[in-house]
């Protein structure tokens, strides 16, 4: 049985990779000691599968992966099962199961949504820098692909960008910008966008990963109501 | 109780791996201390990846948060990038569990397990904003501890370290808490506290002895206060079985060096290679109860959520009833055929491999054996009494259950060593590929080569280790031989790291300045090669007005004094000698743990006993194999070979 979790990334965690959450993962599914299915072969393989990577030192409130499991598992039960063995800053926040045959989250995922803080820059000047960015035809980048240098249009990869105020409570006299950005045909980072617009960019955090189907977006999983509220800029 | 984090965290996104500098490890404690507890900041002097595994940290860091005198935090080397950030910033060392700085601590308590490192831990005091020399600090600084293999010869690190602990440090990491807290109670001054620990049992404080030279040698080192013991004995944990830890292993949010579970299952080692400081330091043999080990695996596995376990010590398969504790875990209905076992320090023969086979039902991946010397004449110098039978059965063994893979462990520039000898690693890797391809089409044998640094309290102390010449030339020796030989890979360390780690191997304090001088000159993480460089080493001795000739590659005479003549591993000098002059003769030694008592002193001096389940040796004799040893002791010898470069140098030592 295949169960696709959504969980978060928050706090001090964001300083770890991709991969060491991929590992801390494969430990807490055993600690939890649910029979996860394996790969048969010389060297099996626990059968999980992540979507896209989130750069480290983003925080997420939007992370999935794919677990098959050998037998059936109850899916609203995972979470606490799940959350009390895993390390503080990643919970598990919703759990579905996935039909047979459906597509991976590498596949389905083509946007995903952003919200940075920009503790520098005030919202009238960030105003202007988005405004000339999506004005401009190209914005050419430069990006390393397996050893060589080559340079990627970064433009039609930014859908959409906003301006709002500085979180409550952050009276440092920043900004902060809500940003759509394509996955395809690669993700962009928030690195490579804080130097289309030429800004410092503070701490970003992924909160919506979007699936594309007939003219709508959806998520591949709902957190519900109780979605964590973003509390970025606290000292953990 | 100061947070560094704020300041901490924006350096994060500039380097590599800043998950290095979070804690956050399964395990990990965040102990709230108070005015009246003694708080331990336990350091390891390299990186995260290298330090955090360490078991003999772990150990004393679980011991001490469970005392409610004491708390222990940890801190590792950070890496260069790191560092530079931090000084750029001005933020000092800080420890990862609650971000407070290290001098806020009251101990900073090194690991030390290899001699390359030492400059780092002169790094990681000045990093932390404490001085880097003992006699500059002051009561408002932390005492400076070290343990670890390498407090054996603790004379190169005098000058920085104020204790060096010797042995086991469970029971005397509460002893000293004990003094340092009632020194505090009483207002004491850091030199009342330095005395009080002195008289510790396994305690050394440098400071309390003065070393003594004339013409240029050591000639003693002798306590400057009536009431400092003239000789420190090494601390002994006499049952390995009252002290179950670590209990609560840390598992890291990172990939680290050994990333499994570690259960050790006995201290101490009686093979007696005379190669081998950790052999002969960590006597007496103190096995761990079985149903202890079985019991500590599963509630290991379960709580860590590893896949792996290794079962540790200086040579497992020695573990009384190993087959059955091996089976134990793997045929473990819980653990579901998905956990792997590995056992490090593999011996050489046929029932190891058989065991091997059995774990290594699925993953079975490369085999690892270390018959350490080329020739059967060298290896009985060196008490690694394996035969080229005993090796072949292994290998053959090895390749008929499937592996395609086999690692052989040698050393090079061992006494008495001849060309034959070096060469004969090629041909015991020729014949292991041939006897591989009678049951693989195609196999690797990979030989890996060591150069060889004697050690303080060995038989071999008194051997001047080879030049980097010399040992460059075996190198090219054994390149030459080795290129003709199908499926054979050779690998060696590089001979300047040799070089470098017997300078302060067999030390003594004047050894100090030069580690300075090359901490100074920005040398530090020298036990990485794209960091380390002998010409920082070369140029601080020569602004010494020491000589390599004179401190690594000199021969030590029987009269002469060493500089830790004054600290005891147990072992009698007179047995040292004795069995320096055994491998001289070639004459090898039974492991006594099933003969008869040969005296080394260490079960004698330190009143206990070899805690061994199992009264009869493991099949093959109690060294693998059945020779006659009985010649031991009576043939008189003396080192004849010296090192070419020694040639007219004005040094005699034999």
């Amino acid at each position: 049985m295949r169960v696709r979790l959504r969980f978060s990334k928050l706090g001090r965690l964001r300083w770890t990779s991709h991969r060491d959450v991929a590992r801390i993962w494969e430990r807490a599914l055993r600690r939890a000691q649910l029979q996860v299915a394996y790969t048969g072969g010389f060297s099996p393989r626990p059968q999980i599968s992540f979507g896209l990577a989130l750069p480290t030192g983003c925080e997420s409130t939007s992370e999935y992966l794919d677990v098959a499991f050998d037998g059936e598992v109850r899916p609203e039960e995972l979470a606490a099962q799940l959350s009390p063995v895993l390390p503080e800053g990643i919970t598990v926040l919703a759990a579905g199961e996935v039909e047979p045959g459906a597509a991976s989250l590498q596949q389905d995922v083509s946007a995903c949504s952003w919200v940075i803080d920009v503790p520098a820059v005030s919202t009238i000047d960030l105003d202007r820098a988005v405004a000339a960015t999506m004005a401009a035809a190209t914005l050419p980048v430069r990006r390393e692909r397996k050893g060589r240098h080559e340079t990627d249009d970064l433009r039609p990869s930014l859908l959409a960008l906003a301006v709002t105020d500085a979180p409550v409570g952050d009276n440092g006299g920043g900004s902060r910008l809500l940003a759509d950005l394509a996955t395809r045909p690669r993700g962009v980072r928030p690195s490579e966008l804080a130097e289309a617009l030429a800004v410092e960019l503070g701490p970003a955090r992924r909160t919506h990963q979007w699936i594309e189907r007939d003219g709508s977006r959806r998520e591949p999983l709902v957190a519900g109501a109780d979605d964590v509220a973003p509390a970025m800029g606290r000292a953990s | 109780m100061t947070s560094l984090w704020p300041r901490i965290e924006p350096l994060l996104a500039r380097v590599a791996k800043p998950a290095r500098y979070i804690g956050g490890e399964l395990g990990a404690r965040r102990p709230a201390g108070g005015p009246d507890t003694v708080a331990w900041l336990l350091l390891y002097p390299d990186t995260y990846e290298i330090g955090l595994p360490n078991q003999g940290l772990q150990i004393l860091y679980e011991i001490l948060n469970e005392r409610p005198d004491a708390s222990a935090e940890r801190a590792y080397a950070p890496w260069t990038d790191m560092e530079a950030e931090m000084r750029a910033a001005g933020v000092p060392l800080f420890s990862i569990e609650t971000d407070r700085p290290a001098a806020e601590f009251d101990v900073l308590a090194f690991n030390l397990s290899a001699e390359l490192t030492y400059t780092n831990l002169l790094n990681l005091v000045d990093l932390a904003g404490v001085p880097v020399r003992g006699v500059e600090r002051n009561g408002s600084h932390p005492l400076v501890i070290a343990g670890g293999h390498c407090a054996f010869n603790p004379e190169p690190l005098a000058d920085f370290v104020d204790v060096f602990v010797l042995g086991d440090g469970e029971e005397i990491v509460g002893e000293i808490t004990e003094v340092v807290a009632e020194g505090r109670r009483r207002g004491d001054d850091r030199h009342s506290v330095l005395r009080a620990l002195a008289a510790v049992p396994g305690a050394y404080v440098p400071w309390c002895y003065e070393a003594q030279f004339s013409d240029g040698r050591l000639t003693a080192v002798v306590p400057r206060f009536p009431e400092t013991p003239a000789r420190v004995e090494k601390r002994v944990v006499a049952d390995l079985g009252a002290w179950p830890y670590p209990k609560t292993q840390l598992v890291p949010l990172i990939e680290v060096v050994h990333d499994r579970l570690n259960v050790e299952v006995f201290r101490g080692c009686t093979r007696g290679c005379r190669f081998c400081q950790a052999g002969m330091i960590t006597r007496p043999v103190r096995e761990r109860p079985a149903d202890q080990v079985s019991r500590m695996v599963r509630q290991g596995l379960d709580r860590t959520g590893y896949d792996e376990v290794a079962l540790t010590s200086l040579s497992t398969a020695d573990f009384s009833g190993i087959d059955r504790t091996v089976s134990s875990i793997i045929n473990d209905p819980e653990c579901s055929g998905q956990v792997s076992v590995s056992l490090p320090s593999l011996r050489v023969d046929a029932f190891t491999v058989g065991l091997a086979a059995e774990i290594q039902k699925v993953r079975r991946t490369g085999l690892t054996f270390a018959p350490e010397g080329g020739t059967w004449r060298m290896r009985q110098v060196i008490n690694k009494l394996i035969s080229e039978e005993d090796l072949y059965a292994a290998v053959d063994a090895a390749f008929a259950q499937g592996w395609r893979r086999i690692k052989l462990y040698f050393l090079i520039g061992l006494p008495t060593e001849t060309d034959e000898d070096v060469l004969g690693i090629v041909d015991l890797a020729r014949a292991c590929a041939e006897i591989g391809r009678r049951h693989q089409p195609s196999v690797t044998v990979t030989a890996s080569v060591g150069g060889f640094v004697p050690k303080a309290q060995t038989p071999f102390q008194w051997f001047g280790q080879n030049t980097t010449e010399e040992l460059r030339r075996k190198v090219g020796l054994l390149k030459d031989a080795a290129r003709r030989v199908r499926g054979l890979t050779l690998r060696w360390h590089d001979p300047e790291a040799t070089t470098a780690e017997g300078l302060v191997s067999r030390g003594d304090r004047r050894m100090g300045a030069v580690i300075e001088r090359v901490w100074r000159a920005g040398g530090t993480f020298q036990e990485w090669s794209e960091h380390f460089d002998l010409s920082l080493w070369s140029a601080a001795l020569e602004a010494e007005g020491l000589r390599v000739d004179d401190t690594a590659y000199r021969h030590r005479a029987a009269d002469e004094v060493l500089p830790w003549d004054h600290l005891s591993a147990g072992l009698h000098r007179d047995f040292l000698w004795q069995d320096w002059q055994d491998a001289l003769a070639e004459h090898g030694l039974e492991d006594c743990r099933w003969t008869p008592c040969y005296d080394c002193g260490a079960c004698t001096g330190l009143g206990v006993e070899h805690v061994v389940a199992s009264a009869v040796p493991p099949a093959g004799g109690s060294q693998g194999t059945g020779q006659d040893l009985s010649g031991a002791g009576l043939v008189p010898v003396t080192l004849l070979s010296r090192p070419p470069a020694l040639a007219g140098a004005g040094e005699s030592a034999s």
